[in-house]
C-alpha cells in the first residue's frame, strides 16, 4: 500500500477528508445563500433569473459545481465507512448509558442528521435542480434576451405550505448538524489552540443558527407573498 | 444503606452473558465503591456463589486498573477511579447496574473484567524514547518551558484505565493514543522518534479495531484524570505532518 492509500484508509486520513469537505460544503452554503436572497428583491424575480442563467453559463461555475457534488460524495461514502466501523468497535450495547451527561445531543447524532439532509437534498435537487437543467421551463424576458423564469419555478414550489414547512424543519436538522460539524472540522484539522478554538466555538454556533434562519426566512416569505 | 444491584454476569469470553440482580444491605457510606463489590463477594463465597470478578490494584486512584460502566457512565457518578468513588455519591434504595467496558478491543474475560492488552500493544508500537537520554538532568539543563513540560505533564497522568474508550459512543481510543503521543512529542527527548511514533501507534490504534473520533467530548468529560481532547488536536497534527514529511512511503 502507497502511503497515500495508507493515510486514507486510516481513521485520521479519513476523518480529514470529513473535515475538509464538510468545510468546503459550508462555504457553499454561504454562496448558495447568498444567490438565493436574491429570489427576496422585490423584482418580480429579474435579478434571480439572471443570476440563475450566469450560474448555468459560466465555465468556472460548473466546474467548481461538479466539485461540489463529489464533495458531497465523498462526505457520504466517508460517513457511511466511519459509522460502520465506529458501529463496529462495540458490538455489545450498555444497558444503562448516560451519554446525554457528558456530550451534545448532535455529536452523538450526526449520522441520523447528516442522513436526514441527504434525504432533503435529493428531494431539492429532484424539485429545483433537476427540474430547471431538463425540465420545461417557462422563459421570461428582460430587455430583448430570453431567460429560464426559475424564479416562477421557485414561487410555485413554494406556494405549497407542505414543501414549505420541509424546507423549513430540514433547516432545523441542518441547524443542529452545523452546531457540531462547523468546530469539530477545526478540531480533526488539529487546529486547536486556547486563543481561537472558543471563537471558532462561538463563530460555528453563530453561523449554525443564522445561515439555516436564513435559507429558511426565504420560503416562508415567497410564501406569504403569494397568499 | 440497602442496594439493589445489577451486575454482569460472563463465565468467559465465549459466554453470552446476563444482568443479574444482587440486594445488598449494611452499607456504610464511607466505603469505597470496590469496598461495597468486596461485601458483595464475601456474601457470596459464604453461600458458595462464585464472586463478581473485578479489576483492581492500588486502589488509590493512580494505577489505572480498576474500570466499571457504573449506571450509565465509566467509574460511575463522580469524574474519578472507580476505587476513589464512595458510597455517599448513592443514596439508600438505590437501583446500580454495573457492566464492563464495552468495545471489540476490550474483550470480556469473566463478569467484569475485560482485557485491555490493546492498550498495551498501542503503547509497543512508539509509546517509547529508544535513544539515550543519559540520567537524571540537572535543573533546568534541558531547554524547555514550563508551560510545555507542565502540558507533557498533564498529558502523562493518563493511567490507561480505558474510560475514555468505554464513554465514547465509537469506542474510539484517541484520547488515550494522543495522551501517549503528546507527553513525548512535546519533551525534547521524545524528537528523535517523533514522526515514526505518530505513524506507528496510530497504525496500532487502527488495528486493534477502535472506532473513529468524532468530537463528542464524551472521553475528556468522563476521564478520571482530566486529560484534554486538545491532545487529540495534537495527534492529529502530529499525525498529519509525519504523513506528508516522513520517509516511510
Amino acid at each position: 500500500m502507497s502511503w497515500v492509500s495508507k493515510t486514507l484508509s486510516s481513521t485520521l486520513g479519513q476523518k480529514v477528508l470529513m473535515a475538509l469537505t464538510g468545510l468546503f460544503l459550508i462555504l457553499f452554503l454561504v454562496v448558495h445563500l447568498a444567490g438565493n436572497l436574491q429570489l427576496l428583491f422585490p423584482d418580480g424575480g429579474e435579478s434571480f433569473n439572471k443570476y440563475a442563467a450566469n450560474m448555468a453559463n459560466n465555465p468556472l461555475i460548473r466546474v467548481v459545481s461538479i466539485g461540489n457534488f463529489a464533495f458531497i460524495l465523498i462526505h457520504v461514502i466517508y460517513s457511511i465507512i466511519l459509522t460502520k466501523r465506529n458501529k463496529q468497535s462495540r458490538p455489545v450495547a450498555y444497558a444503562v448509558s448516560k451519554s446525554s451527561t457528558n456530550s451534545a445531543w448532535a455529536s452523538r447524532n450526526m449520522g441520523i442528521l447528516g442522513t436526514i439532509i441527504l434525504i432533503f437534498l435529493l428531494v431539492h435537487l429532484k424539485g429545483f435542480y433537476y427540474e430547471v437543467k431538463f425540465g420545461s421551463v417557462p422563459m421570461a424576458s428582460y430587455d430583448g434576451e430570453e431567460y429560464k423564469d426559475v424564479f416562477a419555478i421557485v414561487a410555485n414550489a413554494y406556494s405549497n405550505i407542505l414543501y414549505v414547512a420541509f424546507y423549513v424543519v430540514s433547516m432545523g436538522f441542518l441547524a443542529f448538524h452545523l452546531s457540531h460539524g462547523f468546530a469539530s472540522a477545526f478540531q480533526t484539522l488539529g487546529l486547536n489552540h486556547v486563543k481561537y478554538s472558543p471563537l471558532i466555538r462561538k463563530v460555528g454556533l453563530g453561523f449554525s443558527i443564522l445561515i439555516p434562519a436564513l435559507f429558511a426566512l426565504i420560503p416562508l416569505v415567497m410564501f406569504f407573498q403569494n397568499q | 444503606m440497602n442496594l439493589t444491584l445489577k451486575i454482569w454476569r460472563q463465565k468467559n469470553s465465549a459466554d453470552k452473558g446476563a444482568l443479574k440482580e444482587y440486594k445488598i444491605s449494611n452499607i456504610s457510606e464511607d466505603m469505597s465503591f470496590l469496598e461495597m463489590l468486596d461485601v458483595l463477594n464475601e456474601e457470596l463465597s459464604e453461600k458458595g456463589e462464585d464472586p463478581v470478578h473485578f479489576d483492581h490494584d492500588c486502589r488509590e486512584g493512580i494505577c489505572g486498573m480498576c474500570s466499571l460502566y457504573i449506571d450509565g457512565k465509566p467509574h460511575g457518578p463522580q469524574q474519578t477511579t472507580t476505587c476513589q468513588l464512595h458510597m455517599r455519591s448513592f443514596k439508600d434504595g438505590d437501583v446500580i447496574t454495573i457492566e464492563p467496558w464495552r468495545a471489540k478491543s476490550f474483550p470480556v474475560l469473566k463478569d467484569l473484567v475485560v482485557d485491555r492488552s490493546s492498550f498495551d500493544r498501542i503503547i509497543q508500537a512508539g509509546g517509547y524514547v529508544s535513544v539515550n537520554t543519559g540520567g537524571v538532568p540537572d535543573a533546568n539543563e534541558i531547554p524547555i518551558s514550563k508551560s510545555i513540560a507542565d502540558l507533557a505533564m498533564d498529558a502523562a497522568q493518563c493511567i490507561g484505565c480505558g474510560a475514555c474508550v468505554a464513554a465514547c459512543k465509537n469506542a474510539s481510543a484517541m484520547l488515550f493514543t494522543s495522551a501517549k503521543i503528546s507527553q513525548l512529542a512535546l519533551l525534547p527527548q521524545g524528537q528523535v522518534e517523533r514522526k515514526v511514533r505518530a505513524e506507528k501507534m496510530v497504525a496500532q490504534m487502527d488495528a486493534e479495531g477502535f472506532g473513529a473520533c468524532t468530537n463528542t467530548g464524551a472521553c475528556e468529560a468522563e476521564c478520571p484524570k482530566g486529560i484534554s481532547i486538545t491532545n487529540i488536536a495534537r495527534m492529529n497534527r502530529e499525525y498529519f505532518s509525519a504523513i506528508a514529511s516522513s520517509d516511510n512511503v
